[in-house]
């Protein structure tokens, strides 16, 4: 492991923050990734169903492959598209 | 040594290592010494506590805490403790010496009389460089960030936003440690307030910085020097940051230490191939970016730039007919300084006909007289970067540095009506009420000269500057400190 020492004037925090979390998803739309595990689409199907039904935009997504990262353009194409991503991980 | 207190049990103390054969030549006489002297006799081994067998070992010394602590040269030692303080000690074998040492007659009497030790591991030059950074280690101050096992170090710093675009070297705490060996300052010493954000920035953070930037511990001196000098009032680096203006801070070095550091004078001095000149400038540039929070685009507001403001360092030629230029300001040949100017970049003077210096100091007139606007006097300062083909000229007509300001000077008083708003079809310029009186385009002190370059080349620079004096930034010479 690699350590490093810190040139700034160390005001923000070592780690990175999350982003903010929304209070409400009213009028936000809503991604769904599915990173193509088994049946990671017969869960998000479902939870389409409940957010469709209560009103909310659903765009749906999927990595080509499980076995690596998301392609950087898919990336940009949910942050463009999205307030919110719901992921499906794992099998 | 003799007379210091220490940690070690009161009685005799060996330390041996068994790498060495005087120290296996004398485990039979420690033996004996454990039998004369039962429960007073301590040996610490520098390399294998199960050495000498004889004694049944020894304490562990592996990581020479007590070696060091001892100060030894040599192996063996043995050392005598009285009250918690050391009251005598012998290196190496000698019968004589161990038998005055212990008050033991017929000690090691099948040895040969005499044997010199050999060197304690304290003495191993790379014992000696890990010892010094890990005590140098413990002393930064600055927050550690330990990357993740599969993060890229190169790529973790771009994400952090620490780097100017090009790449950094990591800032390891061996290599800071390394750093701070080039200046005898406290690594916590203040080093100036850095703008934009008025941040105190210590010697650590700078050294920080410089190993990013890739300098060697020997420049750290010009860096601290140029970032005090960039940090005063009268440069003014939180407005040459801010300033929608192409200029940023320019670093020239002179003294003895120019030339010690390896600097480049010579051919393509402002360009880049040398280390010294493409990093402290660098370096500079990363303090008030990572220290200051002085960022491209946020409180850096320059509308165009210019790749000056990665890094703009040289060294002048000292050699020469003209006296160099912290000479000119008031300083001794043999001291080393930095003067930091507001420059913008390097344009070039074309005269390759001039062969008398009043033809030649025209030439430097007319082009000078460009910097920032034709019509635009007094508001903006200027550095000429005279090179040896030129300065030869005024070399042989016997013309001093003075001299040549005197002549440049006078060339550069400017009829008003030649400057005011809408002479020449051109809106810029001076106010129409300032049309009857003559201006000079450089205000006093608004215009330095340099001696740099090699090799042929008829040719000079000119390198604007940015708002002059009190009204932005006045250039700042500062001794280089040690």
């Amino acid at each position: 492991m690699t350590t490093l020492l810190d040139p700034t004037s160390e005001r923000a925090p070592g780690t990175r923050e999350r982003a903010p979390r929304p209070s409400s998803l009213d009028g936000k739309t809503i991604g769904l990734l599915d990173i193509t595990k088994a049946r990671g689409d017969v869960f998000l199907d479902r939870v389409a169903e409940h957010l469709e039904r209560r009103g909310h935009t659903v765009l749906r997504f999927a990595k080509p492959t499980f076995t690596k990262p998301a392609p950087i353009d898919l990336r940009h194409e949910i942050s463009a598209k999205c307030d919110v991503v719901i992921e499906a991980l794992a099998d | 040594m003799p007379g210091v207190k220490t940690d070690l049990p009161d009685g005799l103390v060996a330390i041996v290592k068994r790498d060495c054969p005087t120290c296996t030549l004398v485990a039979p006489v420690l033996a004996q010494l454990r039998t004369a002297y039962p429960g007073t006799v301590t040996i610490f081994s520098q390399d294998d506590p199960d050495f000498p067998e004889v004694t049944g070992g020894a304490i562990d010394d592996r990581d020479l805490e007590v070696s060091f602590s001892l100060d030894l040269d040599t192996v063996p030692t043995l050392i005598r403790v009285e009250d918690g303080t050391e009251v005598a000690r012998t290196v190496g074998w000698s019968r004589d010496h161990w038998t005055e040492f212990t008050g033991i007659d017929e000690l090691g009497l099948d040895l040969p009389p005499y044997r010199p030790g050999c060197g304690s591991r304290t003495q191993d030059p790379a014992v000696a460089a890990a010892r010094a950074t890990a005590i140098g280690d413990r002393a930064l101050q600055s927050r550690r960030l330990d990357l993740g096992e599969e993060e890229d170090d190169a790529e973790a710093m771009y994400e952090r936003g620490w780097s100017d675009g090009l790449p950094l070297v990591p800032p390891t705490p061996a290599r800071v440690v390394a750093m701070l060996a080039g200046t005898t300052r406290n690594p916590q010493d203040i080093v100036a307030t850095i703008p934009p954000d008025l941040v105190e920035c210590t010697v650590e953070k700078v050294a920080i910085n410089a190993v990013m930037a890739g300098c060697r511990p020997e420049y750290l001196p010009v860096v601290l020097a140029a970032i005090e000098a960039a940090c005063t009032d009268e440069f003014n680096m939180h407005g040459l940051l801010a300033t929608t203006w192409f200029s940023g801070p320019v670093v020239i070095v002179n003294g003895p230490i120019a030339k010690a550091i390896g600097m480049n004078n010579g051919i393509n001095a402002l360009g880049p191939g040398n280390r010294a000149n493409a990093t402290i400038g660098r370096a500079l540039q990363l303090v008030v970016r990572n220290v200051g929070g002085g960022r491209p685009g946020d409180v850096d507001r320059a509308t165009l730039g210019q790749p000056g403001k990665y890094t703009c360092c040289f060294a002048e030629h000292e050699d020469a007919y003209w006296e160099p230029m912290h000479v000119e300001r008031g300083y001794e040949a043999s001291q080393n300084t930095v003067t930091l100017f507001a420059g913008e970049g390097v344009r070039g003077v074309v005269d390759q006909l001039s062969r008398t210096p009043e033809s030649l100091t025209r030439s430097f007139a007319a082009c000078l007289r460009a910097t920032a606007h034709p019509k635009l006097p007094i508001a903006f300062d200027a550095m000429v970067i005279i090179t040896p083909d030129h300065l030869r000229v005024y070399e042989e007509a016997g013309w001093s540095k003075a001299k040549f300001r005197e002549e440049l000077g006078a060339l550069l008083q400017i009829p008003g009506a030649e400057m005011a708003r809408g002479a020449d079809g051109i809106d810029e310029g001076v106010p129409e009420s300032l049309a009857g009186v003559t201006l000079p385009k450089f205000r006093d002190g608004g215009l330095l000269i340099a001696h740099a370059g090699g090799g042929a080349g008829l040719f000079s620079g000119i390198m604007g500057g940015w708002a002059s004096g009190k009204m932005g930034s006045e250039p700042v010479t500062r001794e280089v400190g040690s």
